[in-house]
């Protein structure tokens, strides 16, 4: 069954944080490294994305974990796995093989699920995150008209990115954690090349983040700003990610649920983090503000970012059941 | 909700057009050819002020911005990119969505790739063909942008009523079934005409521009419609009360009819309620077209709205001031009817003749120098003032001589001031331009004419106590002279400080190349509105010594900067750069061979056929009024000077075709011709005789990879490759009959009138060039006959072939125009001749060759190393020394 229709019928779930499971393992630089990179020149350590290719076991149990907890579409492991993200590794080489590998375990842990219960598909999004770049922002406040990367440099990495997914067996492409909107359309331009060299198209989520309570992006934008911006293109959906808690987005995914004509998703962090930077909302608490969403029906696709568990998915996913998914708007 | 009849537009915040939407104004400034304020601040790298245009935009209302830098002088990728960059940075200006504006694709490219949000394109067309039309409308959607479409076809601008809405629902269809293009996010500009022309076919305009609005509106669901509206009141430039009621009366039927964006001035804008009842209905008459008078009766209402109404009183008010105040109103405003009297009453007050001029006259210029300092008055109407004054002094003068023979007293004299162009170059516009601005400005300017010899120069330096020396000219080799100029002034112990200014002279040149020649001041002077400070601080004794230190040591500095520059510099041998050349395949190129092997001499060419041909926009320049023809007619600040302008222009013309002031004759030629490995061209007649060798020069600079080392050899046939090829050139005038026009407007002292003749028999001159190259192209040669040439693509120069001229970058060496006037016998064929310098006399004339291969294009030459040089001084015949001289601007060494 398409995506697109099982979207009609419910409200699908997405998974949670790579990096807070990642974590659980307290890998060290040797970990990072393997047998390949034993004599890389620079540290590795922290370079999560790696791991689909050095420790592709512990990838792809999280991915099963977050499957056994009920999401229907996971993530790959490729948040940085852009030549942009990667240089800060002098792994830009990499890049595509990165992609590539990282869609391929989660297309293997997908395809066990899904055979364990053909009613329920499972999907993978290959996921394009931001760069540690901004396409539309001075890195410099002496020279705000400097810009330290380019629409043309995103676009070729993007494409890049996009390509290895895809490759990989990545069903479906998700723009995610956008804090400037160049970059996304820079993604978006890359991908669209990308479906027209294919001769073949994949749907495309994309997903901004508000990053307080200004309402608005890094980059300034406000929701339906950037909503307007990336709506160029048919989208699977369009929805907000990280940076807040449930409770703190609710206002802006409003904003997208009386504006969009394409599905909305919503992936919250677990709350805001505490001093220490963790995040300590637990999966009824969190549990407890998304309801708020389902009841006013304002999603169609919801899962959890920062600090989220597949625990809390656990709950997400129980409760997604119990409601009806957000009405689309006529197109 | 969202609803897909509306146009969403963002900047970091949303904009959204929806049929309930007031009307959406695009703020205008920020644009180079619509702005001169702006324009002048890009040009000076002051993106801080320019950025302050953009907010006083949005504070003032914009709701969308317009971006557009598209000047000639400008690198307007560069300067797109920047400004949009920084304008990003400032959350006031980029909270509107941004319109990028631009005749490139290329600049609308760049400009698209720095938006965060969904911006407008301005604009694409169906104007170069589906194809083109096809793949920017796909990269203009998956950049995420909005598009203005002009109703523009192969054809060109759509101008009935008919017209419009058939390219509009072409472009329409296309968009939309095609392209998938966002109904919505298309925005029909059906063109805005001036109307009340006088002209037949433009009755319709406004008419058929509402018929259009409304169709789009009705038939092409979902598209919005947009337009600059001022372009209809461009017949009453200088009624602002005509052209606002035309405004808001058609922006009330445009909208009515379906307009809802637009680009306006809302200073320029008066309430549609608050227009009189009777202007309103004979503007409306107009723009709907309504009777078969409507534009005389507008005419002579405005005439009793401007004239006869507010402006009389104004009139007979100026005449009800003091003597004094009636003489400075005069010269501002360039008056010339009441001078004799109003000079004579002076006289009689003021008892002598010379206090009529130390005092009165010398306050009124003062004012017209003080606004013309400031930037409020323009160099036309400056010499409008100058005329008034020296028409008072004409008067004064019998008096003045009268006073002197009785007295032989006479009283303290003005700075003087020399003005020559040098030997060698015929070329004065701009040098009776800075003569007429130092006189205005109560300099006493001794002018020696063209072709002056170094000689007399120093000669009448010395007998008329000079106290500076202004050279000009406008060919290359006039760099030389002037160095030789520099250099006996210096062996003379001369200290007159010396003026460098004319059209190739540059300050770097003049730093490099005369400064060091001579201790006394050598300063550049860019243009004539400089002339006068530059003059005046040289001269007053209290700043002479202090400003001739300055520039001194600023051209020291840029002498050392220069050097620095040099040794960066890379340059291959002349054998590397050979190896080097434009890589065309002979076996496989076709050549054309022309409809006929020898001269075509046409002689008297209709002047009202040339006239279709000229660019305008040099025109403008000449008179330092700077913009683009016709965005120039907008612009608010020369935006009434150069309508007057343009105005006088139209009759002065007319006067010249009606009355055959000027003669246009030209005469164009083909021979056979084959290239050789030494860059040389090998000409040959009809039955295969050798005629003579065309010289030519490669470029030397290291080129990045895949770009040749240009020489305009590369273009013909090389002998090797045993195919015939062939070569073209030309030689037109069309200043023959100039002198005896400009004797008669010297009789009157009417500069002005001087100075309009010879820039409309240059503009001609071009015109004809011009045209002269789509016959060949089309006709004579031939190998383009189905070429579409209206305007834009020539002086766009978007068509294949080049004709470039010896003198000009491509080929810098002036003396290779003897070789061409020699073969087209141009002097007794045509009459233009070539003086020592190889400049052309009649000035209004242009020569060059004619290149047809499709790979031809223009280039300039840049350095070339000494290797070169030798060789081509033995190719040519020419001693080493000589070769230096005449090419001594290009020498790397």
């Amino acid at each position: 069954m398409k995506i697109q229709d099982l979207l009609k019928e419910r409200i699908l779930v997405l998974d949670g944080a790579m990096g807070t499971m990642i974590q659980r393992h307290k890998l060290e630089e040797s970990d990072f490294r393997g047998e390949r990179f034993k004599n890389h020149p620079s540290p590795l350590k922290g370079n999560n994305d790696l791991l689909s290719i050095t420790r592709p076991d512990i990838i792809k149990d999280i991915h099963m974990q977050y499957l056994e907890a009920g999401a229907d579409i996971i993530e790959t492991n490729t948040f940085s796995s852009t030549t942009i993200a990667q240089a800060d590794y002098q792994l830009e080489p990499l890049a595509y093989e990165l992609n590539f590998q990282s869609a391929k375990i989660a297309k293997e842990a997908a395809q066990e699920i899904t055979q364990r219960d053909p009613s329920k598909p499972r999907f993978v999004a290959g996921a394009l995150g931001p760069t540690n770049k901004t396409a539309s922002l001075s890195p410099d406040v002496n020279n705000p008209g400097y810009r330290a990367v380019t629409f043309d440099d995103l676009r070729i990495a993007y494409k890049e990115q996009a390509k290895g997914l895809i490759e990989g067996g990545a069903d479906l492409l998700l723009i995610e954690t956008i804090f400037d909107t160049l970059n996304a359309k820079a993604a978006l331009f890359a991908v669209q090349e990308l479906f027209e060299e294919l001769g073949t198209t994949y749907p495309v989520m994309v997903s901004g983040t508000i990053t307080d309570a200004s309402g608005r992006t890094l980059s300034g934008q406000t929701t339906e700003a950037f909503l307007i911006s990336v709506s160029h293109v048919p989208l699977l959906s369009v929805g907000l990610n990280c940076a807040l808690g449930a409770e703190q987005l609710r206002p802006y995914l409003q904003i997208l649920n009386e504006n969009a004509s394409f599905f909305v998703s919503a992936y919250p962090n677990a709350g805001l983090p505490n001093a220490f930077g963790h995040y300590d909302q637990t999966p009824d608490e969190m549990g407890k503000q998304v309801e708020e969403y389902l009841k006013e029906g304002l999603v169609n696709i919801l899962g959890g970012c920062c600090g989220t568990t597949p625990d809390h998915i656990r709950v997400i996913a129980h409760l997604a059941k119990k409601y009806k998914p957000r009405e689309q708007l006529v197109a | 909700m969202n609803n897909n009849q509306n146009l969403q537009l963002s900047g970091l915040e949303a904009v959204t057009i929806s049929p309930e939407s007031n009307f959406v104004n695009i703020g205008e400034r920020t644009n180079v050819t619509g702005s001169a304020r702006f324009l002048k601040l890009i040009k000076e790298d002051k993106y801080d002020e320019a950025l302050e245009v953009a907010l006083d935009q949005v504070r003032g209302g914009a709701q969308v911005i317009d971006v557009n830098m598209d000047e000639g002088m400008l690198d307007s990728k560069y300067a797109m990119v920047k400004f949009l960059n920084l304008m990003a940075a400032e959350p006031e200006i980029a909270r509107i969505p941004v319109m990028i504006d631009s005749s490139k694709w290329e600049v609308i490219e760049a400009g698209l790739k720095c938006l965060q949000g969904k911006g407008i394109v301005n604009s694409i067309s169906l104007k170069a063909g589906e194809e083109e039309f096809i793949k920017q409308a796909k990269l203009v959607k998956r950049y995420g942008a909005a598009t203005v479409v002009m109703a523009f076809d192969e054809l060109g601008q759509a101008d009935t009523y008919a017209r419009r809405i058939s390219i509009c629902k072409r472009a329409y269809d296309i968009l939309v079934n095609q392209v998938h293009f966002a109904p919505q996010d298309i925005i029909f500009d059906p063109n805005i005409f001036p109307v009340a022309t006088g002209i037949e076919e433009h009755k319709n305009y406004a008419l058929d521009f509402f018929k259009a609005t409304k169709w789009i509106r009705e038939n092409l669901h979902g598209a919005h419609v947009s337009g600059g509206v001022s372009n209809v009141s461009f017949s009453f430039r200088g009624n602002q009360m005509v052209r606002e009621a035309m405004h808001s009366a058609f922006l009330y039927h445009a909208i009515k009819h379906g307009m809802d964006m637009g680009i306006v001035n809302p200073t320029m804008l008066e309430v549609y309620d608050e227009i009189p009842k009777e202007l309103l209905e004979r503007v409306e008459d107009v723009l709907l077209n309504r009777r078969e008078d409507a534009t005389e009766r507008l005419l002579e209402l405005a005439e009793t709205v401007k004239g006869a109404g507010k402006k009389k009183e104004l009139d007979d008010a100026w005449r009800q001031g003091t003597v004094e105040e009636r003489l400075t109103h005069a010269l501002v405003k360039g008056i010339i009817d009441f001078v004799d009297v109003d000079t004579e009453e002076a006289r009689q007050k003021y008892g002598r003749p010379l206090h009529v001029i130390e005092g009165p006259l010398m306050a009124g210029m003062n004012v017209v120098g003080d606004l013309f300092g400031a930037g409020k008055m323009f160099l036309p109407q400056v010499v409008k003032s100058a005329r008034v004054m020296k028409k008072s002094v004409a008067y004064l003068t019998p008096f003045l001589e009268e006073e002197k023979r009785l007295s032989g007293t006479s009283g303290k004299p003005a700075a003087k001031i020399l003005m020559a162009t040098v030997k060698g170059d015929v070329h004065d516009i701009g040098k009776n331009i800075v003569g007429v601005v130092l006189a205005c400005n109560n300099y006493d300017v001794v002018d020696l004419g063209v072709m002056v010899p170094t000689e007399k120069i120093i000669e009448a330096a010395k007998r008329e106590k000079v106290d500076a020396i202004g050279l000009s000219g406008l060919i290359t080799p006039s760099l030389d002279e002037m160095v030789h100029v520099a250099k006996e002034m210096q062996h003379q112990r001369l200290d007159i400080p010396l003026l460098i200014g004319g059209a190739t002279t540059s300050r770097l040149h003049t730093a490099v190349k005369i400064d060091p020649m001579y201790d006394g001041a050598v300063v550049h002077v860019l243009d004539a509105s400089r002339s006068v400070p530059v003059a005046s601080e040289l001269i007053s004794p209290t700043s002479r010594d202090a400003f001739k230190a300055k520039v001194k040591q600023e051209y020291v500095e840029l002498r050392k900067d220069h050097e620095s520059k040099q040794q960066l510099k890379n340059y291959i041998s002349l054998a590397e750069a050979r190896k080097n050349r434009v890589a065309i395949d002979w076996s496989t190129t076709a050549t054309y061979q022309p409809t006929f092997i020898g001269k075509k001499v046409l002689v008297n060419y209709p002047l009202e056929e040339i006239a279709k041909y000229i660019d305008w926009t040099p025109f403008f320049q000449t008179w330092m009024l700077f913009g683009k023809y016709p965005a120039i007619f907008q612009d608010e600040k020369v935006g009434a000077e150069a309508t007057k302008l343009f105005n006088d222009a139209q009759v002065m013309l007319s006067r010249i075709i009606a009355g055959r002031k000027l003669t246009a004759s030209g005469v164009v030629a083909f021979y056979r011709a084959q290239s050789t490995a030494t860059d040389d061209v090998l000409l040959k007649d009809k039955e295969g005789k050798q005629l003579t060798t065309l010289h030519f020069l490669r470029q030397q600079n290291k080129k990045a990879k895949d770009l040749p080392n240009f020489c305009l050899s590369d273009f013909i046939a090389p002998v090797d490759s045993g195919k015939e090829d062939y070569i073209g050139m030309f030689a037109v005038t069309a200043g023959i009959g100039l002198e005896k026009l400009i004797d008669e407007f010297k009789a009157k002292q009417d500069d002005y009138s001087e100075i309009m003749a010879k820039a409309l028999a240059d503009r001609l001159a071009e015109a004809f060039a011009e045209l002269l190259h789509v016959k060949v192209r089309k006709e004579y040669w031939g190998y383009s006959p189905n070429e579409n040439a209206d305007i834009d693509t020539l002086i766009n120069e978007k068509y294949q072939g080049i004709r470039p001229a010896p003198g000009y970058p491509a080929c810098p060496d002036h003396t290779e125009k003897k070789t061409i006037f020699e073969l087209l016998n141009a002097e007794k064929e045509v009459g233009i001749t070539l003086t020592e310098s190889f400049a052309m006399y009649p000035t209004a004339a242009v020569s060059g060759y004619y290149f047809a291969h499709e790979a031809s294009r223009y280039f300039g030459l840049g350095k070339i190393e000494k290797d070169q040089v030798i060789e081509y001084a033995s190719r040519k015949g020419m001693t080493l020394e000589e070769t230096e001289r005449w090419l001594s601007p290009n020498l790397a060494y």
